[in-house]
């Protein structure tokens, strides 16, 4: 899969807010520490790839925008801000095609 | 006690068959139920069935219309596979392996994968298993040996693979192997120069799933062996292929569990002990009851994974093993008080609770031993309750 696709049923989340989603449910999932968008949540040793796989449903349910495997790069969910840019990149893929 | 339902009306004339729960029971009653039995003495599940199977569409029928299925929702191949675990844990073994294959291949596929391989996978022509356990690495994936590396293009495969489900009749197989320091999926057919197959019989139980020990002697693969990502990422490939494996088991251990209540009904009802029916007994009534309770509980927590699932929402994937836990563990413990309940009979083959509790054990082992769950499940509740 290269490209991402865009399930329509879902409401668009405004992008002052698409950090905020994301930073809330990885604080959902370790509520014992605090952790800042900018902080490497791989270096806190906390992903396991059960949690990598509800990150990656999380942010296509919650965004309604598929993550191609191209797009499945470490880097892209070190942070929660790095997160959001990623969710930023697949909605402007989906309007620019 | 027999969950009513009722049967479904005949399809018209050149329409596709309904797939729910009541026509797979239908389908199970006709052709699987009489001989369950028959196939677990045999040690395997005829082909006849097996076609028979994608005739229904049974085997993948949650892909897309597009690609062959019939866009069945998760909580109907929930029940579709609860039905078939009723019947016979071991077809439903092969049911759960060729889900495992399609749904990775559907959710991690590239557009050629997915169009090469999908539409046989969605009919069943192209069956396929999962292939992770080996000689020395269960439930410890990372402990992974088979290896794969970078190959004149592609890949070169080397490794062993050890109670693979549905291994000795498999087309297509979903392989891990270690590349470097990650695991990666590879669609793997059987026909490849390299590929070995050696059955395995006389297993305590899933006797007749077909189970076989795959080698993989320098198997040479395209690039378009890979599936889905690599690196980091390639962990969720198996996280996910196993998930619904062990929502499928969890659906199968209900069916067990309500075939051991089926059983053990019938046979109390019919069974004197010194001049009265065996069901009038205060301590075979407890027994019931608690089967009754847990195959209900059991199906509430499928149906929630299903429903979880159905929405794409994270939270399906503890469901999931909360429910495989719970439907696994009172399997077991119900499939032993059904023959406990037959006496000597539930020894002896002339009553189906014997299979039941050799095929519930299995679920305590399989897509995750009870104990790896155990340990999941607990670090959910401390994520949940800590401050």
């Amino acid at each position: 899969m290269s490209v991402t696709t865009e399930n329509p049923a879902v409401p668009a989340v405004p992008p002052t807010e698409i950090a905020d989603r994301i930073h809330g449910f990885v604080r959902a999932r370790f509520p014992q520490v605090e952790i800042a968008p900018n902080q490497d949540i791989f270096a806190m040793g906390f992903i396991n790839s059960l949690f990598a796989m509800e990150l990656v449903m999380f942010i296509e349910k919650t965004f309604g925008r598929s993550v191609p495997n191209d797009e499945l790069r470490i880097d892209n969910f070190r942070t929660v801000e790095a997160m959001a840019g990623l969710v930023g990149r697949l909605r402007l893929a989906v309007s620019d095609s | 006690m027999t969950t009513p339902i009722a049967a479904p009306p005949a399809p018209p004339s050149g329409a596709l068959p309904t797939i729910d729960r009541a026509s797979a029971r239908a389908f199970a009653e006709e052709f699987i139920t009489p001989v369950a039995d028959v196939y677990d003495r045999a040690g395997a599940v005829p082909e006849e069935i097996q076609e028979r199977i994608g005739e229904r569409g049974l085997w993948a029928p949650f892909l897309p219309t597009r690609h062959g299925g019939r866009d069945l929702d998760m909580v109907t191949l929930g029940a579709v596979h609860e039905e078939m675990g009723r019947a016979c844990s071991s077809v439903r073994s092969l049911l759960t392996v060729h889900t495992m294959l399609a749904w990775a291949l559907m959710r991690w596929g590239s557009a050629e994968q997915i169009e090469r391989w999908a539409p046989d996978v969605a009919t069943g022509r192209v069956r396929g298993a999962f292939c992770l356990s080996e000689p020395g690495a269960g439930s410890d994936a990372a402990g992974i040996g088979t290896n794969v590396r970078p190959h004149k293009g592609g890949w070169l495969l080397n490794g062993r693979k050890k109670w693979i489900t549905g291994g000795s009749r498999a087309d297509l197989y979903l392989v891990f192997a270690r590349n470097e320091s990650s695991i990666v999926a590879l669609l793997v057919p059987r026909t490849a120069p390299g590929v070995g197959v050696t059955p395995i019989d006389d297993m305590l139980g899933t006797r007749a799933s077909l189970i076989a020990e795959i080698d993989f002697t320098d198997v040479e693969l395209g690039p378009d062996a890979l599936l889905g990502p690599s690196s980091f990422a390639s962990g969720m490939v198996l996280s996910g292929t196993l998930d619904l494996g062990r929502y499928s088991v969890a659906c199968g251990s209900v069916g067990i569990i309500q075939a051991c209540l089926e059983a053990c009904a019938h046979y109390t009802t019919h069974r004197t002990v010194g001049g009265s029916r065996l069901r009038d007994l205060a301590l075979i009534r407890a027994k019931l009851s608690d089967m009754v309770t847990d195959v209900r509980a059991a199906r509430l927590l499928c149906e929630r994974a299903g429903e979880l699932k159905d929405a794409e929402d994270p939270a399906t994937l503890m469901a999931t093993w909360v429910a495989k836990y719970f439907a696994s563990t009172a399997a077991a413990r119900h499939s032993s008080e059904a023959v406990q309940v037959h006496g000597a009979n539930g020894m002896s083959t002339d009553y189906p609770v014997a299979r039941l509790y050799r095929d519930a054990k299995v679920m305590e082992i399989i897509e995750g031993s009870n104990e790896i769950q155990r340990i999941t499940i607990a670090d959910e509740a401390f994520r949940e309750v800590a401050q």
